[in-house]
């Protein structure tokens, strides 16, 4: 009687958005890869692409491959994971967190961050050199966390090409850095491989906003541009974890355009800098 | 019923139109000035526009078209629900998307037709989510973004428009749009904004009101 009444009332569902749903249950039961919380719209524009690339014409043919051809899940990770970002991208935000983050920082004797979604690992250098400007990376660790293996094991090398490094140089300046960005890796071969005594100070690790819980206290959790790809209710579980992270009164980093605002965490934290992304979480 | 040139026949039948988007580069700034005043201020419909800029500055654009306009402008923000009669700006150097709700969905995913924001991204999501209730409008512009996004809101039966090459600052953007959707409805400006105005308290869109 009720599936009648459905079969009647609902819209149609478009074929595209059945298979999406398949894909996405067939990825968790057989990888544990939970993309189901993902925001509907860049995940469909991510798998129109994959599916052209991997030579398919449904998703259903995609899922048939992501099934039975081993290689095609970690390829398909990356166009579902992977986003290339700049080093100190948006550098007036690296310039709040030295001007307004840092003093507050200083007052503890070590200090822990966290960087969820580090993909690559443009920004996990970017918060190093900046506190080992200010003198604090001695006594910090970063954890850098993503659930793609293959952009962990890039981030953990620390090598990018040389090509960006000019870009990567005019944010970094802008974000009042008081040296050269140069002082921080050596060109070779058409790359540049940074100061490895950065990464004594970072643990990378595979860890999932969807799915795993929190691992430790940390002062600061900087998590850019990653929200916007996660719908409403995995955003909340993600902002959850940052708090239950947070040590008393610590610092949250999000991207430039995302918001809080339309959260159910909007109350459990304080904006520090006006349009500057920053947060405090309040107390009580 | 005018039959407009350059263009297929108009079927009488007009369309409810839930949002418009619109996408634009090179003149777009004077294109819009003359598009979005027009727009009414009881207009039912929400309106998305992505114009190439620098994506490296924060752009005025909101600001600059807020005076000029009855409805509300802003810039968007990520998951902010869509509020009929508002006028959207995408954001410098993030894609603009529409996602179910609907509300609005940003990214930072790699350049499409060396642009972010792409005209293409937002029209082939608006049209996943609007269909047939939507409207879309390419303008001014150097570049051949929105081509494959116009014609992605036409094939989901969506309305197509296209300002009038030989009246565009930059040509090569509504050009490559007529190329890709030769059933769209080609206008100059000033046809454009008198039909915008007619989209006054949730009317339909009449494209047989349109005149040379």
């Amino acid at each position: 009687m009720s599936r009648t009444q459905e079969k009647t009332s609902a819209a149609p569902v478009k074929d595209f958005d059945i298979e999406l749903q398949l894909l996405i249950d067939a990825i968790y039961l057989k990888y544990h890869y939970d993309f189901r919380g993902y925001a509907g719209a860049s995940l469909k524009r991510r798998l129109t692409t994959a599916m052209s690339r991997f030579g398919c014409h449904t998703l259903s043919q995609l899922q048939d491959k992501v099934l039975h051809d081993p290689k095609t899940f970690p390829a398909l990770m990356d166009f579902l994971t992977v986003q290339v970002s700049e080093m100190f991208r948006d550098p007036a935000y690296f310039r709040s967190l030295r001007e307004k983050v840092v003093p507050l920082l200083r007052t503890y004797p070590s200090l822990k961050i966290w960087v969820a979604g580090c993909s690559t690992g443009e920004e996990v250098y970017s918060l190093a050199i900046l506190l080992r400007e200010e003198g604090l990376l001695e006594r910090t660790l970063i954890y850098a966390t993503d659930i793609n293996v293959h952009a962990l094991q890039k981030a953990e090398a620390g090598v990018y090409e040389l090509d960006r490094i000019a870009g990567f140089t005019d944010n970094h300046r802008m974000s009042g850095a008081p040296a050269s960005l140069s002082d921080y890796y050596t060109a070779a071969y058409g790359r540049a491989v940074f100061d490895k005594t950065l990464k004594k100070h970072i643990v990378f690790s595979d860890h999932s906003l969807a799915t795993d819980s929190v691992f430790a206290e940390v002062h600061l959790v900087s998590c850019r541009n990653v929200l916007i790809y996660f719908d409403r209710e995995l955003q909340d579980r993600a902002l959850g974890l940052f708090h239950e992270a947070l040590c008393r009164k610590g610092f949250l980093g999000i991207g430039t355009k995302e918001s809080l605002r339309f959260s159910a965490q909007a109350d459990a934290f304080d904006e520090l800098v006006q349009h500057g992304r920053i947060f405090q979480k309040r107390d009580g | 019923m005018v039959r407009l040139p350059g263009t297929s026949p108009v079927s009488s039948a007009a369309s409810a139109i839930d949002a418009i988007v619109i996408g634009t580069s090179a003149g777009g700034v004077e294109a819009l000035s003359v598009l979005l005043p027009a727009l009414p201020a009881t207009l039912r419909a929400a309106v998305f526009i992505v114009m190439h800029l620098p994506r490296e500055r924060p752009s005025l654009l909101a600001e600059i078209f807020r005076a000029k306009c009855a409805c509300p402008v802003s810039e968007a923000q990520d998951k902010e629900p869509v509020l009929p009669g508002s006028v959207y700006f995408a954001p410098p150097d993030y894609h603009l998307l529409i996602d179910k709700g609907p509300h609005l969905a940003l990214s930072t995913d790699e350049l499409v037709n060396y642009s972010r924001p792409a005209i293409d991204v937002l029209f082939e999501s608006a049209a996943d989510i609007y269909r047939e209730r939507l409207l879309g409008i390419i303008l001014t512009g150097a570049n051949q973004d929105g081509a494959a996004g116009l014609k992605a809101v036409h094939r989901l039966g969506g309305t197509a428009l296209v300002q009038r090459p030989d009246s565009a600052q930059a040509s090569l953007m509504p050009q490559s749009a007529i190329a890709q959707c030769p059933t769209a409805h080609v206008l100059s400006l000033e046809q454009m904004a008198d039909l915008l105005r007619t989209l006054e308290d949730g009317n339909a869109l009449d494209l047989s009101h349109a005149t040379n």
